[in-house]
Formats: C-alpha cells, sequence, structure tokens
C-alpha cells in the first residue's frame, strides 16, 4: 500500500469521525421535537390516567380508580364491540371493493387514468366534511320514507361503511395497482401457454403474487377503523341514544374516540381521568394491533 | 403516472408521499377548524400598567369588544388581549387555557356548574367596585358559603315571538291570548288556514345543534321551573343547588305545548330531526308567526318583521295568566384569583370602564340589549321592554332553571335523541322514552357530575 493511499483512508476515516461527532448535532432538532411532541405528552398522558383533575397542571394521583371506572362504564364496552363490527365488516368491504377495482383498472381498460384519478378523489377530502356531506345524502333519501341517518342505528353504521368505502377504497386500489403490477409477466404468460382459464389465472398466480400488498391493506384499515373519529362524529354524532334500564345512556353509534372524546369533555371534570384511562387502554390495543401488523407483514414479504 | 409498473422502492416512496400528504390534509384541516371555532385572539397595548385577558362567551359581541379593548389599551398603557370562545367551546378552551402561564384574567362562570368546577379560581367579588355598580344582584353567581364568585354583566330574556301583524291578518288579536288554551286555539286557527293566509303558524324547532336548544333548554325550563317552584310560579321556593333527582310533574304540561308547536309549524315533525330549515329565516320572511327564540336576536329581527312582540311559555299551569317572561342569563364575570394583584386591579378598572363609560356602555349595549349598572347606557331592546312591562304589572318572572341542568350538553343530547324518535311517529312508546331521558337521564347525568 503507497503511503499516498494510506493517508487519503486515514483523512476520510476521520472525516467520517468528526461527521459521526457532528451526527448528534443533527439529531438533536428531531430528538427534541419528538420528545417535546411525542415522548413527554405521552408520558404525562399514563400518568394522568392514574390521577383525578380538571386542568392537567394540577393533577391529584388517585391510584387505578379510573381504570375500573372505564372498564365498568357500559358505554366504552358497547363502543368497543361496536367499534370491532365496524372494524371487521368495513376491512373485508373495502378491501374487496379496492381489488376488484384496481384489477378492473389494470386490464388495459381505455380511460382507465381517470377512473384511477376518480376513485383517488374521494381521499383528498377532510373527514369532517366527508361525515357531513354524506348525510345530507342520506337524509335526502331517507327523508322519503319519514327517517334519517340520526334515527336508527343500523342506518348510521351502514352510512358509516358506506362513507368509509367511498373514502377508502381508492386508497387500498392504489396499493393493489402497484401489486398487481409487479406480478411478473413470464408467471403469467405459462399460466396462459399452459391453458389456464381467467379465474385460475386470477387464483392461483395472481392472488398469492400481490399477497404483500393484501396484509398491507388489510391491515391499514383495520387500525383505520379503530381509530376513526372525525366521520363518526359528522355523520351521526352517537345518535340515536339508548336508555339503559339502569339510567345509563349508550349512544349506539358511537365508536371507540368518540367515546372517550365525549367522555373528556361532555362530562363534568370529575370524568376526564376516566377518559385518560380510556385512552390509555385504547392506545394499548391499536398497538398491539399494529404490533402484530408489523410481525404478519414481515414473515409475508416476498422478495421478487 | 399509472402506465409504468411500479418499482418496489418508487411504490414505497409514492405511498409514503401520499401518506405525508394525507397527513398535512388532516392537520390543515384540524387547525382549521380550530381557528374558526375559537375565534381569533387578539392582543393591544404595553401592558405597563397591567394585563387584561378577558375569554369572551358571546361570539355576537366580539367585533365591539375588540375595538373597545383596542381603545382601552391605547387610552390606559394596559395589555389587553380577548378571545372569543362560543358557548360550546367555552369549557373546553377554558380548561386549556387556564393551564397557560398567562391564564384569562377574567372569565365565565355562568351556571351553578360552573361555579363548581371553576369556584377555586374565582376572586370574590363582593364589595368590589364592580359589585357596587350593579342595579340588583340577582343575575350574579354565589357558592354556597355566600361567596360572590361572578357578576352578571347582562341579562337576557327569552318566550314565544309573535308576528303581530300576521296574527291580525288572521283574524286576531295577540290580546287574546292570555293562557294555553287561547294560545291553542288562535295557533291552531292560524295552521288550519294556512294555506289561504300565506303564513303558518310556529317556525320549525329543528334539532341540529344550531337550533335544539329551543326544546332542550327553553321549552324544558318550564318543567323545571314549575317544579322548582311547585306549580306557582309567584312562589319564592328557587332551588339553590341542582337537585339530585327531579320528578317530570309537568311534563304533560310540556308535552301539550310541545304537541301545539311541532304540529302546527312550517315544517313537518318528521323533518325536524336532521335541521337545516334556518327557523329565523321562516319567522323573518313572515312564513311563520310564532318563533322560540330570545332578546338576543331582537336587533336581527326587528330588521325584517318591525311588529313583534313576545309571549310567555303558556302550558296550561294554573295561575299561568300571570306568567312573565323567562328573564336571567348566563353572561357573569369572574376576576381570576391566581392572577397578579396587579392584572386583578387591571381587570377590575377594564370591567369599570365598559360598564360605566359613556360610548363603551352604549356599543355594548347595543349587542347585549341591557346591562344592570346605574352607569350603562339605557337598553332599546323591545323583548326585553315587554318583559319590564310584565313585570310591573305583577306578572311573574320565569327564572332559568335550566342553569341546573347536570352535565347539561350530555344531557341535552339525550333529550334530542328521544324527541327524534317521537317527532317521527308520535307515540306513547316514544314519549315515554323521552320521559325517562329527561327525568332518570336527570338522575343519571347528576350522579356522574357529583361522583
Amino acid at each position: 500500500m503507497s503511503s499516498a493511499k494510506a493517508k487519503k483512508i486515514t483523512a476520510t476515516s476521520s472525516r467520517v469521525r468528526s461527521i459521526r461527532r457532528w451526527g448528534l448535532l443533527f439529531l438533536g432538532p428531531v430528538t427534541a421535537a419528538f420528545t417535546i411532541g411525542f415522548i413527554w405528552p405521552f408520558i404525562q398522558g399514563i400518568y394522568l390516567s392514574f390521577c383525578q383533575f380538571r386542568l392537567t397542571s394540577d393533577a391529584k394521583f388517585i391510584g387505578l380508580g379510573n381504570y375500573a371506572a372505564a372498564f365498568a362504564d357500559e358505554s366504552f364496552r358497547y363502543s368497543f364491540w361496536y367499534t370491532a363490527a365496524f372494524a371487521v365488516v368495513s376491512l373485508v368491504l373495502i378491501n374487496v371493493l379496492a381489488f376488484a377495482v384496481a384489477y378492473a383498472l389494470t386490464q388495459n381498460l381505455k380511460g382507465s387514468n381517470i377512473f384511477r384519478t376518480v376513485f383517488f378523489a374521494p381521499n383528498l377530502i377532510g373527514g369532517i366534511v366527508l361525515g357531513y356531506i354524506w348525510s345530507m345524502i342520506f337524509d335526502g333519501i331517507l327523508s322519503r320514507y319519514g327517517t334519517s341517518v340520526i334515527l336508527e342505528t343500523k342506518y348510521g353504521f351502514w352510512g358509516l361503511v358506506i362513507l368509509m368505502c367511498w373514502q377508502q377504497v381508492g386508497y387500498m386500489m392504489i396499493i393493489y395497482i402497484a401489486g398487481l403490477q409487479a406480478v411478473p409477466e413470464d408467471m403469467l404468460e405459462a399460466a396462459k401457454i399452459d391453458g389456464a382459464s381467467k379465474s385460475q389465472t386470477l387464483f392461483k398466480v395472481t392472488i398469492p403474487n400481490v399477497m404483500p400488498s393484501i396484509t398491507i391493506c388489510m391491515f391499514l384499515t383495520l387500525t383505520n377503523s379503530f381509530k376513526l373519529f372525525d366521520q363518526n362524529l359528522a355523520l351521526t354524532g352517537g345518535l340515536p341514544f339508548k336508555q339503559l334500564a339502569n339510567g345509563e345512556t349508550v349512544h349506539t353509534t358511537e365508536m371507540l374516540a368518540l367515546n372517550i372524546y365525549n367522555t373528556f369533555y361532555g362530562t363534568a371534570s370529575v370524568a376526564r381521568g376516566t377518559a385518560q384511562a380510556k385512552a390509555v387502554i385504547f392506545f394499548v390495543l391499536v398497538a398491539i394491533m399494529g404490533l402484530a401488523q408489523l410481525a404478519y407483514t414481515r414473515k409475508r414479504e416476498v422478495q421478487q | 403516472m399509472f402506465d409504468k409498473p411500479i418499482s418496489r422502492k418508487g411504490f414505497l416512496s409514492g405511498t409514503a408521499a401520499v401518506v405525508a400528504g394525507l397527513g398535512l390534509a388532516a392537520c390543515s384541516g384540524e387547525s382549521g377548524d380550530d381557528s374558526s371555532k375559537s375565534g381569533a385572539g387578539k392582543t393591544y397595548g404595553s401592558g405597563k400598567n397591567g394585563t387584561v385577558y378577558w375569554l369572551n362567551f358571546k361570539p355576537e359581541i366580539d367585533e365591539t369588544i375588540q375595538k373597545l379593548g383596542k381603545k382601552y389599551a391605547k387610552a390606559k398603557d394596559v395589555k389587553v388581549k380577548i378571545v372569543t370562545a362560543a358557548s360550546g367551546d367555552y369549557e373546553k378552551t377554558l380548561t386549556s387555557e387556564m393551564d397557560k402561564s398567562e391564564a384569562p384574567t377574567i372569565f365565565v362562570i355562568g351556571n351553578h356548574a360552573g361555579v363548581k368546577e371553576w369556584n377555586d379560581y374565582a376572586l370574590d367579588l363582593k364589595d368590589t367596585d364592580i359589585a357596587k355598580a350593579q342595579t340588583t344582584d340577582e343575575y350574579n353567581q354565589y357558592d354556597d358559603s355566600g361567596k360572590l364568585v361572578s357578576v352578571g354583566y347582562c341579562y337576557e330574556c327569552y318566550g314565544i315571538v309573535a308576528n303581530v301583524d300576521n296574527i291580525t291578518k288572521a283574524g286576531h288579536s295577540v290580546d287574546e291570548i292570555k293562557n294555553f288554551d287561547t294560545l291553542k286555539a288562535v295557533v291552531e286557527d292560524i295552521h288550519k288556514n294556512a294555506k289561504a293566509n300565506g303564513f303558518d303558524a310556529f317556525a320549525a324547532t329543528d334539532m341540529d345543534d344550531s337550533s335544539s336548544w329551543r326544546v332542550t333548554g327553553h321549552l324544558a325550563n318550564l318543567e323545571f321551573f314549575y317544579e322548582e317552584h311547585k306549580g306557582d310560579g309567584a312562589s319564592k321556593d328557587v332551588w339553590k343547588e341542582t337537585p339530585a333527582t327531579i320528578e317530570g310533574t309537568y311534563l304533560p304540561n310540556f308535552k301539550s305545548l310541545y304537541d301545539l308547536i311541532i304540529n302546527n309549524s312550517v315544517t313537518a315533525p318528521d323533518q325536524l330531526a336532521t335541521g337545516g330549515h334556518d327557523p329565523a329565516q321562516q319567522f323573518k320572511d313572515g312564513k311563520a308567526t310564532f318563533y322560540l327564540t330570545g332578546s338576543w336576536d331582537y336587533a336581527d329581527i326587528a330588521k325584517s318583521v318591525k311588529n313583534t312582540t313576545m309571549l310567555p311559555y303558556y302550558c296550561g299551569v294554573k295561575g299561568e295568566e300571570k306568567a312573565g317572561l323567562n328573564n336571567g342569563t348566563e353572561n357573569c364575570w369572574a376576576i381570576n384569583k391566581n392572577a397578579s394583584k396587579k392584572d386583578q386591579k387591571a381587570s377590575m378598572d377594564f370591567l369599570m370602564w365598559l360598564v360605566s363609560d359613556a360610548d363603551a356602555s352604549k356599543a355594548l349595549v347595543e349587542q347585549l340589549g341591557i346591562m344592570p349598572f346605574k352607569d350603562a347606557a339605557e337598553s332599546e331592546n323591545g323583548w326585553l321592554k315587554r318583559s319590564a312591562e310584565l313585570a310591573d304589572a305583577g306578572n311573574y318572572n320565569m327564572d332559568w332553571a335550566t342553569n341546573f341542568e347536570p352535565n347539561v350538553d350530555t344531557y341535552r343530547a339525550g333529550l334530542v335523541s328521544a324527541l327524534n324518535d317521537y317527532n317521527s311517529k308520535q307515540n306513547d312508546e316514544n314519549w315515554d322514552k323521552f320521559k325517562t331521558a329527561f327525568v332518570d337521564g336527570w338522575a343519571t347525568q347528576y350522579k356522574k357530575a357529583n361522583a
């Protein structure tokens, strides 16, 4: 090794070292922002779930009472099952529709670019606006029959399903299109030469090859449904209510996030701790699903 | 953009871009929402002589008080900050603002629940300048120990607004209406001849958030009021505390009036749930003869309908011929106990200026209707004048017993849900559901609020 070359290497490695030293500085702003904007509020939020408080700055530690109250709250349990039912239904519908649309739009149809744009467009509208627009559409139809989307639980449920399909199908469609286009041409050609029918090709060749997209989309729709808030608030706001025999009121179209919100603001400040505890439980639920998604997706992923 | 097959890397970065874009869209949507809700807060002046931060509760006076605040800040070298949060968001805004180092020095504690929540943060106003300047202490909020928590800076009256000319055109006189039976006769006659007359009886009582308070607040108040006064409106029995339970004794009276209103209206009852009928416009256009609202709407209504009056909520209770309008308020100033002495004084001086300066109080009275202070400008509000006439004639005031509703938003939401069912199908089963929401809902919310 010539001495000139060795010198160059030392110079490079010392430069790397000095960049490493500076690296901390570059990481600083992000770390600070992440700590201020996420980690600290998160820790404080968990602490508050063990407190009774009106203002976050003067909270009184009370132990597990808030969690007991949260689990004893019938409306919270109801909203959990309601949310779960909604998640399952919308998961199936959104993915089936999105895949169907994506499949149709990769068949070299005329104007498929326009269709793709049109299907994707609803994603660009905010949830609150969508909720109000759809409540007008539903009520425009239902008022002919003397009812409304806020008068019957089933209308509220299916209304929200339709709304979410309308909003999310386009988004999932893009992911599916990418998956479909990545299916190797030669495999499809081989299937054709071997005399496979269209449906055989679809189920035996195409779908196994887009499995990674399917997993991504399934878990995206699942977590989206669990975290849903704006659309729920704007479309029905939890109406209609049901009065239980013990005097409790159950908002029959209220999902988890809205239930937490209503607990925090709709009642006197004594319930704020309970709402905070509900929020922590909610976080754990969504985190478990997120982790499951990660594990599942990693296992399924196939590099082509 | 979709023609070429998307590579894995391209796909991932594309997805990331879309996700980021959506995130941004969501953020901008939310923040846009927030700013319109809480109103734009503005700050004026240097702050040499202290800071005044008023978290205002009435959106309709925002423009006026911003002007007044600016003027005052300049004249007295005080820093004045005024932020407006409408009633639906007031509690939320107050909660977060009170947590800040520069917390509001003037805020609103307007009802009994508010006293419970915020008493610890309120200065005792007894024997202070602002209390001494008042003409009445009827609209003030006290706590159990007799501490003056907040002072009423204006009061309002509500009732059934009537278009006098429409009633005359229909061949009746507004003087005929003395109690529920006479009201019913006039209303039903007008509704029956709605086509021929070109106008109907009641404006819509929409059940959406912008309008449901007419029923769950104003109309419901008659039940609370007569229960509070044990059926005799003139009696001096008043609630000092929110009762843990209510009986619903006067629900049949509520029902007779409610049925009369929804079934003799411009808008069919089964259309009320979704709202959007703009009852104010129905009344302003002369399409509706009766309209449930309060004195805060006077200036707006008087521009379109000149000849109006306000009737008490007649509902068939014995002796109701001597009923007056519903006078009360939720507009009471409290001063922050935790503010510095200097800022407390600056706030007090600012309030004194608002209620005694000729120009300032005139500008405010134009918006508020009336201010019960010795040196404040005179009221020009026709319905408040009508209320005073009734009071002078010895009629009893129907006080705002609704101010005792426990967990008011949640309680009222329960009433709305039950009434939606009843409006779409008026039968006993649905009415019983409403009764449950009304009576049991109260007890439940009381328990929750006092857990």
